[in-house]
């Protein structure tokens, strides 16, 4: 009797979270999936039309277009984010006066909201801005006006987000330094290995767990895209900079195909779980724990 | 540059000509990393006092040579930015809190408490926070329809108050607490709320000031969620605020930097104000800010 009493308290502590996670996670996860096998305004009755939403997917070119826009994306910001965020951390662990004041610098453009940034830096992508003046000033006599040229637009977003979660990655690499055992540094040292081969075969290794970690999360980061698009190209010009989280939003809450952009958010789930679980397999080989 | 990096060896002894190089040139890097973290920020702040007519003009003349201050109270006079921030002061607050709330509890009965299913529960926790956003959001918006929640602050509160993340990090820092600090307080007679509230939840003060810092700034910074739910400008909250003012001002520079700076004033202080939580929390928890 006393246990039972036990197990209800135990499940009163729990109540809250869990029926906030069953009604607004679980469930619409299920729901989700459902709604990708309907067709749906969000006001007449919902109609189910089976694999048709995925079928279209195959050939709807904007759904392409952002697909691979978004992949690009990835594939480019996530491993300069990562090989800048270990120079950096590599910096932060320099000990000179005045350092924790750097990292705390380093720092702030990550807990500045994205919708801000995009604002600052599209101003700073005009034709006449800073960064073209910057251009100018190292001879270049033409620069382009980036957000409204078709190839340098998403290029432009990129660094934006490469410079936005450098000094994130680098926090978390560089918590990650203070645990490499410094017993490998001197017994490297003693081996006669130079900075080089000690960064490589001590530090490298050292690192993996966080690097890997910060690889996880940057390319499941690097998926939800949205705000820095929404504030500096509102996808454009034409679908350059279209990328999957924008055009789901695009398709439910300014078109109302509710459907079909749930099958899309179905699409972006299952290549963020196939893609992690890629990583997790991989992860075997280079990881050292 | 993986010179002291990394390897935590201190070279600081001695004051030959090859340190004072050293550390001149780690000075160095520090200084162009800082600019190019920091100049975008120092831009808006300058770009927000000038006019359209020198803005571009002199795009890298950093201290305006006429301070345009009255740019600040156009702004206002544009958009009722003041109700802007007390409806994010609100939402931030109250999901903050809750979410505190809801968190802690269920995470004490995971660490502390014993009941059925408690393992495949928490892995469940776990299985969720590998769930995109954006691929529950339609269901989401649907349940909030349902519940006459659209266009209400209710829709972001409710949807931010549940936070599987929460739970995982409380959980990791109860189960650390002795338990014989709980046995002998059972013994005592205390309840276990009284338990909870009395011994648990004092001694967790850092995990939730870092875990309600970070849930802070998560509701603060959101863009999408309000742009899903808020119809009515009235509702409007500061991300929303400065997007809708971009939309509206076009090319008046000038007008949207001083909307966006006094977007990330709170921010800023906040962050100034709580730094060591914010890197020590990101360098431990690796919370996504």
């Amino acid at each position: 009797m006393l246990r039972f009493k036990q197990y209800g308290i135990a499940y009163l502590f729990l109540a809250p979270s869990l029926i906030g996670l069953l009604v607004f996670i679980l469930y619409p996860i299920v729901d989700s999936l459902y709604l990708s096998f309907t067709k749906w305004d969000g006001l007449t009755p919902i109609k189910w039309i089976g694999l048709d939403n995925y079928r279209d997917l195959l050939t709807d070119d904007t759904f392409k277009i952002s697909l691979i826009n978004n992949l690009y994306y990835t594939a480019v910001t996530v491993p300069i984010t990562i090989a800048l965020s270990i120079l950096l951390a590599l910096v932060m662990n320099v000990k000179v006066r005045g350092i924790k004041t750097f990292r705390v610098l380093y720092f702030f453009p990550n807990i500045t909201a994205s919708i801000a940034v995009g604002i600052i830096w599209a101003a700073m992508f005009t034709q006449y801005g800073p960064i073209n003046t910057i251009l100018r000033f190292f001879g270049a006599s033409n620069p382009p006006s980036w957000l409204a040229s078709t190839s340098l637009a998403l290029p432009a977003v990129m660094m934006v987000s490469i410079w936005k979660s450098v000094g994130y990655n680098a926090v978390i690499l560089f918590a990650g330094l203070q645990g490499v055992p410094r017993q490998l540094y001197e017994a490297a040292e003693l081996d006669g290995a130079g900075r080089f081969k000690r960064f490589l075969h001590v530090t490298l290794p050292g690192l993996s767990p966080v690097i890997f970690f910060s690889v996880v999360t940057g390319v499941i980061g690097s998926f939800q895209v949205f705000d820095t698009v929404m504030a500096m190209t509102q996808g454009g010009p034409g679908r350059s900079t279209n990328v999957l989280v924008y055009y789901i939003y695009n398709s439910a809450f300014q078109n109302y195909h509710f459907g079909a952009a749930s099958a899309m958010s179905y699409v972006l789930f299952v290549i963020i779980l196939i893609v992690t679980l890629i990583q997790l397999r991989v992860q075997k080989r280079w990881v050292t724990y | 540059m993986e010179m002291a990096a990394g390897e935590g060896v201190n070279k600081t002894i001695g004051f030959g000509g090859k340190q004072v190089l050293r550390t001149t040139l780690t000075y160095i890097l520090l200084l162009i990393v800082c600019i190019v973290t920091v100049l975008p920020f120092v831009w808006m702040l300058s770009g927000s006092l000038k006019n359209q007519a020198t803005i571009f003009q002199h795009s890298m003349q950093l201290i305006p040579t006429q301070p345009l201050w009255s740019n600040y109270s156009d702004v206002w006079s544009k958009i009722p930015f003041g109700t802007f921030y007390l409806n994010t002061i609100k939402v931030s607050v109250l999901s903050t809190a809750g979410s505190l709330i809801s968190a802690s509890l269920a995470a004490y009965a995971f660490a502390k408490l014993k009941f059925p299913g408690s393992s495949k529960l928490f892995l469940l926790y776990l299985a969720t926070m590998m769930i995109p956003g954006q691929a529950i959001m339609i269901p989401q918006f649907s349940i909030m329809k349902h519940l006459d929640l659209v266009n209400t602050h209710w829709a972001l509160i409710l949807l931010h108050l549940f936070s599987p993340y929460g739970v995982f990090l409380l959980r990791q820092f109860f189960i650390q607490l002795p338990h014989d600090l709980n046995e002998s307080a059972r013994i005592d007679g205390c309840s276990e709320f009284g338990i909870f509230f009395r011994i648990v939840l004092p001694l967790a003060k850092p995990a939730l000031v870092t875990l309600g810092i970070f849930s802070l700034l998560g509701s603060w910074n959101d863009f999408l969620q309000p742009l899903i739910y808020l119809s009515n400008e009235k509702l409007y909250t500061i991300q929303m605020g400065i997007r809708y003012f971009q939309q509206l001002n076009g090319a008046d520079y000038p007008l949207i930097l001083a909307a966006t700076t006094m977007s990330l004033v709170p921010i800023i202080l906040i962050y100034l104000f709580a730094q060591r939580f914010f890197i020590e929390g990101i360098a431990v928890t690796g919370i996504k800010g």
